[in-house]
């Protein structure tokens, strides 16, 4: 299946990554936004307002984040595919339904444009400090998604893509953008309807009388039934069975969480994409993803014109994280050097999987980018 | 690999950001250039400061924000005073007339001298600054060529606007082409 026409902006555009952004979701078949406009997330609902009454999609301006939220999973079980946008401390208070999402396999977009924390920390400016909590910020035990772009234009390709995942595996996507690539004004050229992939809703062909909301197919996923069709079913957040009625006994969790766990656990690889760049025969490896990216990437060229070997590995889906690769590669490099915008937390993922290879975190309180004269030393050190 | 930094600075309301994104868009979209832009402005909407970063370059752009200036315009006294210790010696600098005094003045650098304001009040609108200070500057900049620097215009003004803003455009361009000429003369 192809983008609708009407949605997609076809051209070069010169935007920044919050509009690219909109335009990645219009693309990618959204046409029901909820939210409370934070900086610096909010140019993103700004375009939404005014390009959805051209497809008509429909954009509400909630009262806060939780409504927001949650009324993305009704506009998604109306028929819509539907996202919320955010930073900071929206993004805390959304922990919750982000956790409905996934326990009701309800597919959605949340997008979380990083600002400075905690609390309200800098709201106009950039970190990477919320990927720990975009893992693990809601309550109990899950498996989601989550990507990182580094440019507008990848704001509006990885949005695409955020949509089409989160079809494909019913399950939230995390659009894990930050003030700087937010507000960062580049090319974005945005492609014909016709070169556009969408992968579309999984709707049921069950009669009835027989269909079963949670029964997965092979993958794991199971369908969902159109709104209006007169498939009638129970759905909650607590633990179900297949008809969806609580089933709140030992085998029913692990049944349903051992499922919703493994639909994206199993396909971890599928799931992996990450840009290598001279990653073979490399001493070291640079692991960085979002806007850091770049900046280690002038520091990586730098080091290598030094004529070190020096590899760099760009996440560009950072949940489920790439165990594999990385565990792979860790047999083979002396060392990794992970810059971020935090004090080093994908860098944990990274020790997890390092195995003997030793673990270089270059960390950075937020508010700008490192300077890659930082990067430079790290990575000199770390082969000295 | 050529990289220029671009920095626009004044306040509020004076179409700062605006002139940068015509830079950049015209760059980026009609000049087969690599453009990447930053905006940081004050709390308030009119009146604080406001300044544009920009970078055009002949590959793609890694390190986003603008350190060393290569071109600088101001059109505040603020900014003058803020963004002129960053500019690179034998940079570009372009003060705009009536709203900014060269004190100190900044040696070593090439210097032009819009009076944007005056040329504003000739053409009848005194909002069309920023897009007289655009033509300006794409003449003796030289970065990107007219062609691109119009489409740009066109596509970022309003609609009812453009004949305004076009004529606004070409003067600019058309002065800082005279004094261009006239700084060539005399080296």
């Amino acid at each position: 299946m192809h983008a609708d026409p009407a949605g997609v902006l076809t051209g070069a555009h010169f935007i920044d990554g919050d509009h690219a952004c909109c335009e990645g979701a219009l693309a990618g078949g959204c046409r029901f936004v909820a939210g409370y406009p934070i900086t610096p997330s909010t140019e993103v609902v700004e375009r939404i307002a005014l390009r959805f009454p051209e497809v008509g999609g429909v954009f509400i301006q909630m009262e806060d984040e939780l409504a927001s939220s949650i009324a993305i999973a009704g506009a998604v079980w109306g028929g819509k595919r539907a996202m919320t946008v955010t930073s900071g401390p929206g993004f805390s208070l959304m922990m919750e339904h982000i956790g409905f999402a996934i326990m009701t396999e309800t597919p959605c977009v949340f997008v979380n444009v990083q600002r400075g924390g905690p609390s309200t920390g800098l709201p106009t400016l950039p970190a990477q400090a919320d990927m720990m909590q975009a893992r693990w910020g809601s309550h109990g035990d899950y498996e989601l998604i989550a990507v990182c772009p580094n440019s507008p234009q990848e704001c509006f390709d990885l949005t695409i893509k955020a949509f089409n995942l989160a079809e494909q595996y019913r399950v939230p996507v995390l659009v894990m953008m930050d003030e700087c690539v937010g507000h960062m004004m580049e090319r974005v050229i945005i492609p014909k309807p016709e070169e556009i992939e969408i992968f579309p809703r999984r709707w049921t062909n069950a009669p009835l009388d027989e269909y079963l909301p949670f029964e997965p197919g092979e993958d794991l996923v199971p369908d969902m039934a159109r709104a209006g069709q007169g498939y009638r079913f129970h759905m909650t957040g607590l633990t179900h069975d297949e008809k969806g009625y609580p089933d709140m006994t030992v085998t029913g969790q692990a049944r349903l969480l051992g499922r919703l766990i493994d639909k994206i656990k199993k396909n971890a690889a599928a799931l992996t994409d990450v840009v290598e760049d001279q990653v073979d025969g490399a001493e070291a490896v640079v692991i960085s993803y979002g806007i850091t990216s770049r900046v280690a990437q002038k520091a990586v060229q730098a080091v290598r014109a030094k004529g070190r070997r020096v590899g760099s590995l760009r996440l560009r889906t950072a949940w489920p994280f790439p165990e594999h690769l990385i565990r792979d590669l860790a047999t083979k490099v002396k060392v990794f050097i992970v810059p971020e915008l935090n004090f080093g937390q994908m860098v944990r993922e990274v020790e997890r999987c390092a195995q003997g290879a030793r673990v270089v975190s270059v960390p950075h309180a937020g508010g700008t980018v490192h300077d890659p004269a930082i990067i430079v030393q790290a990575i000199t050190e770390a082969l000295r | 690999m050529t990289q220029t930094q671009i920095r626009i600075g004044g306040f509020g309301g004076q179409g700062v950001i605006l002139s940068g994104i015509i830079i950049g868009r015209g760059a980026a979209i009609h000049a087969g250039l690599h453009a990447t832009l930053i905006q940081s402005f004050g709390p308030e909407a009119r009146g604080s400061s406001s300044s544009a970063e920009l970078i055009v370059a002949d590959e793609p752009i890694l390190y986003p924000y603008v350190k060393d200036v290569d071109m600088l315009v101001v059109l505040s006294q603020d900014a003058y005073a803020r963004f002129t210790p960053a500019l690179k010696k034998g940079g570009l600098l372009v003060t705009e007339a009536d709203l900014v005094s060269v004190t100190p003045p900044v040696p070593e650098a090439r210097h032009f001298v819009v009076p944007a304001t005056r040329l504003a009040e000739e053409i009848g609108r005194k909002i069309v600054l920023n897009i007289i200070t655009v033509g300006f500057f794409g003449a003796v900049s030289q970065l990107i060529p007219l062609e691109a620097l119009e489409k740009a215009v066109k596509e970022s003004v309003p609609p009812g606007t453009l004949d305004l803003n076009l004529r606004a455009f070409r003067k600019g361009y058309e002065v800082g082409l005279e004094q261009l000429a006239k700084v060539q003369a005399s080296a």
